[in-house]
C-alpha cells in the first residue's frame, strides 16, 4: 500500500514535467499549427543558463549563484528570448507554410540549438547542484516525501492555474484563444497576428524555463540533449490528450507519468529496459480506440 | 463624391485557378451595393481581397483612395473595414461576450466600446440573454447575427457580409437584413453584401453587380434591374453558353 502510494507521488512528480512540457507545445500548436519539438531544446537552454559558458566537466554557477528572486526571472528571460528569436528568425519566415514544413523546421532549430549548447559547453554531461536543500524528504506516517515532488506540485499548478486565469480573463488571453481557433478570422477582427504568435512563444518559453529549473534540481545534471526525450514524451502526451487541447495536454502528460513510473515499478525487473517500447504500446492502444485524443479539441475535429 | 471603397481590375489566383478576372466595383458612403452569383463566381474571393485575406496579383483595392492590397487583414480591419464571412467563422468555444469583446479590443474608446456593446445587445435580446453561454451552443441565425455584431464592434466604416442568408430560414433572414439595414441607418454603415439570389436584395441594395465566372456581367441600379430579366442573363450566361438546365432554371432568383 505504501509502496503504491510512494509511485503514485512520483508519478504525479514526472506527470507534472511531462504536463508543463505537453503545455508549452500544445500552445503553440494551437495558434500556429506548429508542432515544436524544438520545446525540449529551449528546456536545455534554461538549464544552461545557470552555468558558466565553459567546456570543463564541473559545472561553475552563474545565475545559478543568483538569490532566487534574481533567478527565476534571469532563467525565463533567457528562454523568452530564445524562443522569440527561433519565432524571428526561423518561423515567421515560413508563415504560410504547412504545419509538416513548420515541423521540420522546428527540427533544425532543435539541432541547432543543441550544436550550439555543444560548442559552448562541451559535449560530456556535466553534475549540477542546483537546491540540494530540496531534496530533503517529508515523513508522512511511513510514506517519504521527497520535498522537491511536493515543490514540482505545486509549481506545476500555480503555473496552470496562472496560464488558465490569462486565458480566461485577460484580453490578450481571449484573442489568443480566438486565434487558436480561427486565426484568419481573429485577423479580420483586428487581432495581430504576429503579436498573439509571439506571446505563445514567450509564454511557451515561461513554462520551459519552469521546466528546465524542475527537471535540473531532480537529476542533478546536464547534457546538450537532456530536452529531447522531454519533448518526446510531452509530444506523445499531446497526441494522447488530443491535438489542440490544452486541457487534453495536461492530462496527456500525467497519464504518461503515471505510465511511465507504473512501469518502472511493477514490470518484471528483465522487462524493465523495454518500459518505453510497453509505454509506446500503451499509447497506440490509447489512439486506437480515441483517434481524437482524450480531450479532443473542438475547433480540429470540425476541420477534418 | 469620391467612392469610400474602389476595388479597381483586381485579378486573384489560386494555384492554377484563376477566380477573379480584372474585378471592378466602387461603393460610395454609405451605400448598399449587391454582388449576387452562383456558388464559385468569385464572391468570396472579392471580399476576401478587401479584408486581406487574398493578396490580387494584379489590380488594385482603395479604402478612401489609398491602396490596401496586400496588407495584413489586421491593418486593413484597422482602417475600419471589417468582414462577416460565409459560414460566419464564430469561435464556438469563446462565450458571446467574449466572440463581441474581440471584436472592441483594436479600439481605443473603453467607453464607446461599453456603449456599443450596450447598443448592439439592446438591437439582439437572443445574443443578450446568452451572453456566458459558449457561442458554438447558438443556432445558425443566432450565430449569424452575433457574427454581424462581433464585426460591428470594431466600428468599421466599411462592412463585408458575404451570404448573410445561407442556409437560414427566410424569417431569420428578414431579421437579420433588418438588423443590417437599421445599423446603415443609425451610423451611414456602408454595406458590400454577397447573396446567391437577387430577389430579397433588390428591395435593399441601391445597386447591384452580378459577378459569374470571376468577371462583373452586369451592373446597375436596383431599381433599374428590378424586373429581373437582364439578371436572369448575367446570372445564367444566355447567349454565351448552353442554356441552363431547366431545373436550375426553376430555382432561378
Amino acid at each position: 500500500m505504501i509502496g503504491l502510494l510512494q509511485n503514485l507521488i512520483d508519478a504525479l512528480s514526472l506527470g507534472s514535467i511531462y504536463a508543463l512540457t505537453a503545455l508549452g507545445i500544445g500552445l503553440l500548436f494551437g495558434i500556429l499549427r506548429l508542432i515544436n519539438f524544438a520545446h525540449g531544446d529551449f528546456i536545455t537552454i534554461g538549464a544552461y543558463a545557470l552555468i558558466v559558458p565553459s567546456a570543463d566537466v564541473t559545472a561553475r554557477m552563474l545565475i545559478g549563484d543568483f538569490n532566487i528572486a534574481l533567478m527565476l526571472p534571469a532563467i525565463a528571460l533567457i528562454v523568452i528570448v530564445a524562443a522569440l528569436l527561433t519565432d524571428a528568425l526561423v518561423f515567421r519566415p515560413l508563415r504560410r507554410s504547412s504545419p509538416p514544413t513548420l515541423m521540420i523546421g522546428s527540427f533544425a532549430v532543435s539541432y541547432i540549438i543543441q550544436n550550439a549548447v555543444l560548442m559552448m559547453y562541451g559535449s560530456r554531461p556535466k553534475a549540477i547542484n542546483l537546491w540540494s536543500d530540496a531534496n530533503t524528504q517529508v515523513i508522512i506516517g511511513d510514506l517519504r516525501v521527497p520535498m522537491l515532488q511536493v515543490i514540482t506540485l505545486v509549481v506545476t499548478l500555480a503555473l496552470m492555474a496562472g496560464l488558465s486565469v490569462f486565458l480566461k480573463k485577460s484580453r490578450y488571453g481571449v484573442q489568443m484563444r480566438a486565434a487558436a481557433e480561427d486565426f484568419r478570422m481573429a485577423q479580420y477582427l483586428g487581432v495581430r497576428g504576429n503579436f498573439v504568435i509571439g506571446l505563445a512563444f514567450a509564454i511557451s518559453g515561461i513554462l520551459a524555463s519552469a521546466v528546465a529549473l524542475l527537471y535540473v534540481t531532480q537529476s542533478g545534471s546536464l547534457s546538450h540533449t537532456m530536452g529531447v526525450p522531454l519533448a518526446l514524451f510531452a509530444f506523445v502526451a499531446v497526441v494522447i490528450g488530443g491535438m489542440g487541447s490544452l486541457v487534453g495536454a495536461v492530462v496527456g502528460g500525467f497519464l504518461v507519468g503515471f505510465i511511465v513510473t507504473m512501469l518502472q515499478a511493477y514490470l518484471p525487473p528483465d522487462l524493465r529496459a523495454f518500459r518505453d517500447a510497453f509505454a509506446f504500446a500503451f499509447v497506440i492502444l490509447v489512439l486506437l480506440v480515441r483517434p481524437a485524443g482524450l480531450v479532443p479539441a473542438r475547433n480540429t475535429v470540425e476541420r477534418v | 463624391m469620391k467612392p469610400l471603397l474602389e476595388i479597381d481590375q483586381i485579378h486573384v489566383r489560386y494555384g492554377d485557378m484563376t477566380a477573379l478576372r480584372g474585378v471592378s466595383i466602387t461603393v460610395a458612403e454609405s451605400e448598399v451595393v449587391c454582388v449576387i452569383g452562383p456558388n464559385g463566381a468569385g464572391k468570396s474571393t472579392t471580399l476576401a481581397a478587401v479584408a486581406g485575406g487574398v493578396k490580387p496579383f494584379r489590380g488594385e483595392v482603395r479604402l478612401n483612395g489609398t491602396a490596401i492590397t496586400g496588407r495584413a487583414p489586421e491593418r486593413i480591419a484597422a482602417l475600419g473595414v471589417s468582414l462577416v464571412p460565409e459560414g460566419r467563422h464564430i469561435f464556438g468555444s469563446l462565450t458571446v461576450d467574449e466572440n463581441l469583446a474581440i471584436g472592441g479590443y483594436m479600439r481605443n474608446d473603453k467607453a464607446g466600446v461599453a456603449a456599443d456593446r450596450a447598443r448592439l445587445l439592446d438591437l439582439l435580446p437572443r445574443l443578450a440573454e446568452r451572453l456566458h453561454y459558449p457561442a458554438g451552443r447558438l443556432s445558425g441565425g443566432e450565430q449569424q447575427m452575433l457574427a454581424i455584431a462581433r464585426a460591428v464592434m470594431t466600428r468599421p466604416r466599411l462592412l463585408l457580409v458575404d451570404e448573410p442568408s445561407l442556409g437560414l430560414a427566410p424569417k431569420i433572414v428578414d431579421q437579420i437584413y433588418e438588423i443590417l439595414l437599421d445599423l446603415r441607418r443609425r451610423d451611414g454603415l456602408t454595406l458590400l453584401i454577397n447573396e446567391q439570389s437577387s430577389n430579397r436584395i433588390l428591395n435593399h441594395a441601391d445597386r447591384i453587380h452580378v459577378l459569374r465566372a470571376g468577371v462583373i456581367q452586369l451592373e446597375g441600379r436596383a431599381e433599374d434591374l428590378r424586373d429581373g430579366d437582364a439578371i436572369r442573363h448575367a446570372y445564367f450566361g444566355f447567349g454565351h453558353q448552353a442554356p441552363a438546365a431547366p431545373a436550375a432554371l426553376e430555382a432561378a432568383p
